[in-house]
């Protein structure tokens, strides 16, 4: 199987670390992971923001750069979701104004190999026990756009119970936004920052050490909002927590 | 002297309050943000609302179905709305009402006015009414001489208060009972009977000084004004949901009847009503019933008002219906759940958006009813599609299937060509996400700006961290309150092309 990894531009430029676990993850499992190195972004934060025409040359890029393999894994929910659930829409609008006809066709090939990391995990791999060890209370923050949009349901949290030595905790009220929202948490910061408080009253009231998710750009946000506070609670994407050993835990 | 013999001048109102004025969203928001009470009173009442409708429409195995019927006859009422329109007029003629045809708020305005002066009347009872509201009825029959009493326990809250509703459903939500009290002992006395002395602030007490306060009025009136849930195209017949019975005291002891309703409310046939009456109570206030449902049809010699006037409201409506994506929010019973669920509603309440449709239905009805499809709009119109962190919460709920972040996102692209259209120089906003969109545009450009973002996070950043950035645009946004960790020294694509993948030794 050609499994792919679509890094997404902002884990690329400041999340370094989840690629380098994803591919730690999958070689350890026994697959081997190609990078593309033509892909860049899946346009989210133009198509969400009212830029929705820059998004055009962007998905013409991720169809070209990603086709041909069978299975693309991201370590972003929201990612993903925008490639599967709305890659579509831009390829209709690009049809819409004559830009780019064979794009709709190629989207509908490429967009549905586009796999979370947690379903690439359970539903392709069919594995909830990754071999992991880590040593630690840890909270899951399920994000809107995993949940809502994707409905990777309890794939992350019964892979979470399976790891070694790993004391999974309630997060209270885990199903309300965390505030972050893209653009949102700079054009609506004090909004932003007022649900994004709420949640970490909660993770604080968890007990947990570590909040972990499958997208860095929430856990950025409300991470952001705890080293404020001075809280020693990490956050960490899931893939780190799937791919830890507990050598270095 | 004269100024003796001169009639006392009439007490002094002040005007109907109006969300003219509102600054936009981020701005409201930072305001309703800063009331501790208001934050408290509002997370309170949406939690336990919020609750309580998972638990009844868990009840129903068949609510996906119903659901999809609901959003399935709403789109046929859309496609078909020229033709059920005329059918209902029909229906209500042969019924013994009058239809009449407002094209805007003015326009409906003039039209309840002068059937309320064709009855000498000089004030008028209301039913809650969303409709009645968007065209600030109130404030243009007081203009008449008619005075305007609302009957709904919550609009009476409000309306004595001087206030603005901040929920469709609850429009009185942000109040806590000991402000319901103090209201109710301060201004009932201003407009007719006096609160009860010594009122407590017991939630049974309070109903029984709105309920002797209403009756007088209800027992008085000639006129009343209502909304319209639903009307029935087939036989003409308009339905009202409530709870209290003041809608039912509205609709059947005055001899005149005036109904507003938004063109969207119909249904084609009378069966259509079964798949409505069952997602609006369960959706709004969580019963699998509500309390009083009223069903007329026309006139009936001698039982109820013998006269029955029908003001069909566009206002924008047509141009909502005119945009593809857009016109799903027409599906819209008000029911309020997505209200209910919204996580950014829950903490700036509802006046913050500016308009007497808050929250996630009014960030997407709100900016096409003032014709963003057709015209750039104001600022304040232009924040509400940005209102939203786009979490979702609000389509899963939704009884009729508005998929609300889909029409966000579209509504924000208007807004953008919109404002690229009517500005010579881009905003920097529009500037900065054209430089990303090229920036992302091949892996070298990125490579690049990763490399020089690596490069700026070693001089801003310490042991990891940035600095805590100032400024007036996102980076200062983001930091006020926010820490980030520096980009890192080497991007993943920069360590994948040294490393062979990892394979050649890190």
């Amino acid at each position: 199987m050609r499994v792919a990894l679509f890094i997404t531009c902002y884990n690329d430029l400041l999340f370094p670390e989840v690629g380098t676990a994803i591919v730690r993850l999958l070689r350890r499992l026994g697959h081997e992971v190609d990078f593309p190195a033509e892909q860049t972004c899946c346009g989210q934060m133009h198509f969400n923001s009212g830029y929705q025409d820059a998004c055009i040359p962007l998905v013409r890029r991720f169809v070209d750069a990603f086709a041909g393999y069978d299975v693309v894994v991201t370590p972003s929910g929201s990612c993903a979701s925008m490639v599967r659930r709305y890659h579509p829409l831009v390829a209709g609008l690009a049809a819409e104004r004559g830009d780019d006809a064979r794009l709709a066709e190629q989207v509908a090939e490429v967009a549905p190999r586009v796999l979370e990391l947690s379903e690439l995990l359970v539903d392709v791999l069919g594995m909830t026990d990754v071999g992991a060890r880590f040593p630690h209370t840890v909270a899951f923050h399920p994000t809107c756009h995993s949940t809502r949009l994707l409905g990777v349901g309890d794939r992350p949290t019964r892979l979470l119970a399976a790891v070694e030595g790993l004391t999974l905790v309630d997060l209270p009220r885990s199903d309300a936004c965390c505030g972050f929202g893209g653009t949102f948490a700079v054009k609506n910061a004090d909004t932003s920052v007022a649900m994004g408080l709420d949640k970490v009253d909660d993770v604080l009231g968890s007990g947990a050490e570590v909040l972990t998710a499958g997208d860095t750009s929430c856990l950025m946000h409300i991470g952001g909002l705890l080293s404020r506070q001075q809280s020693p609670v990490r956050v960490m994407h899931l893939a780190e927590i799937l791919a830890s050993t507990g050598a270095d835990a | 002297m004269t100024a003796a013999s001169a009639p006392p001048p009439p007490p002094v109102r002040p005007p109907e309050p109006s969300f003219a004025g509102t600054p936009p969203f981020p701005q409201a928001a930072r305001i309703a943000l800063a009331d501790e009470q208001l934050r408290t009173n509002l997370g309170r009442a949406t939690t336990t609302i919020r609750t309580k409708r998972a638990a009844a429409v868990a009840e129903r195995a068949d609510w996906e179905a119903l659901r999809l019927a609901g959003a399935a006859i709403k789109d046929e009422v859309m496609r078909d709305l020229p033709a059920l329109l005329e059918q209902l007029e029909r229906a209500v003629t042969a019924a013994g009402g009058t239809v009449h045809w407002a094209r805007d708020a003015a326009e409906a305005n003039a039209i309840v006015a002068g059937i309320a002066r064709d009855h000498d009347a000089t004030e008028v009872v209301k039913v809650k009414s969303m409709a009645t509201q968007e065209i600030e009825l109130n404030q243009a029959l007081r203009d008449h001489g008619i005075d305007v009493w609302e009957t709904d326990l919550a609009e009476l809250i409000v309306q004595l208060g001087h206030d603005l509703p901040s929920h469709i459903l609850v429009p009185a939500i942000h109040r806590n009972r000991t402000e319901i009290r103090d209201i109710f002992i301060d201004e009932m006395g201003r407009v007719g009977r006096p609160a009860p002395a010594g009122l407590t602030d017991v939630p049974g007490d309070l109903a029984e000084a709105a309920r002797l306060h209403l009756r007088e009025k209800f027992l008085r009136a000639r006129v009343a004004v209502s909304g319209a849930n639903f009307a029935v195209a087939e036989t003409g017949t308009v339905v009202v949901l409530e709870s209290e019975g003041n809608g039912r005291m509205c609709l059947t002891l005055p001899e005149v009847l005036v109904t507003v309703m938004g063109i969207e409310k119909l249904v084609p046939t009378w069966q259509d009503l079964e798949v409505f009456l069952q997602l609006l109570p369960r959706s709004s206030t969580a019963e699998r019933m509500n309390p009083y449902t009223s069903i007329w049809t026309g006139v009936t010699p001698g039982d109820g008002p013998q006269a029955f006037h029908l003001v069909l409201l566009d206002n924008g409506r047509t141009d909502v219906l005119s945009d593809a994506v857009g016109r799903q929010a027409l599906r819209c019973i008000r029911c309020s759940a997505c209200l209910n669920v919204c996580p950014v509603y829950e903490r700036t309440g509802g006046q913050a958006y500016g308009s007497v449709y808050p929250g996630p239905i009014g960030a997407i009805l709100t900016p096409q009813l003032r014709g963003i499809a057709k015209h750039p709009v104001d600022k304040q119109t232009a924040s509400l599609p940005y209102a939203s962190s786009l979490c979702g919460a609000c389509f899963d709920v939704c009884p009729v299937r508005i998929d609300i972040p889909e029409v966000l996102v579209h509504l924000r692209g208007q807004v953008v060509r919109q404002s690229e259209a009517t500005h010579r120089l881009p905003t920097p906003e529009a500037a900065g996400m054209r430089a990303a969109a090229w920036a992302l545009g091949t892996p070298g450009r990125l490579g690049l700006a990763e490399r020089a973002a690596g490069l700026a996070g070693r001089v801003l950043g310490r042991s990891g961290s940035l600095r805590r950035l100032r400024g007036p645009g996102p980076i200062g946004c983001w930091f006020r309150a926010r820490g980030l960790r520096a980009p890192a020294r080497e991007s993943f694509r920069a360590w994948w092309r040294r490393t062979d993948g990892g394979r050649g030794g890190d």
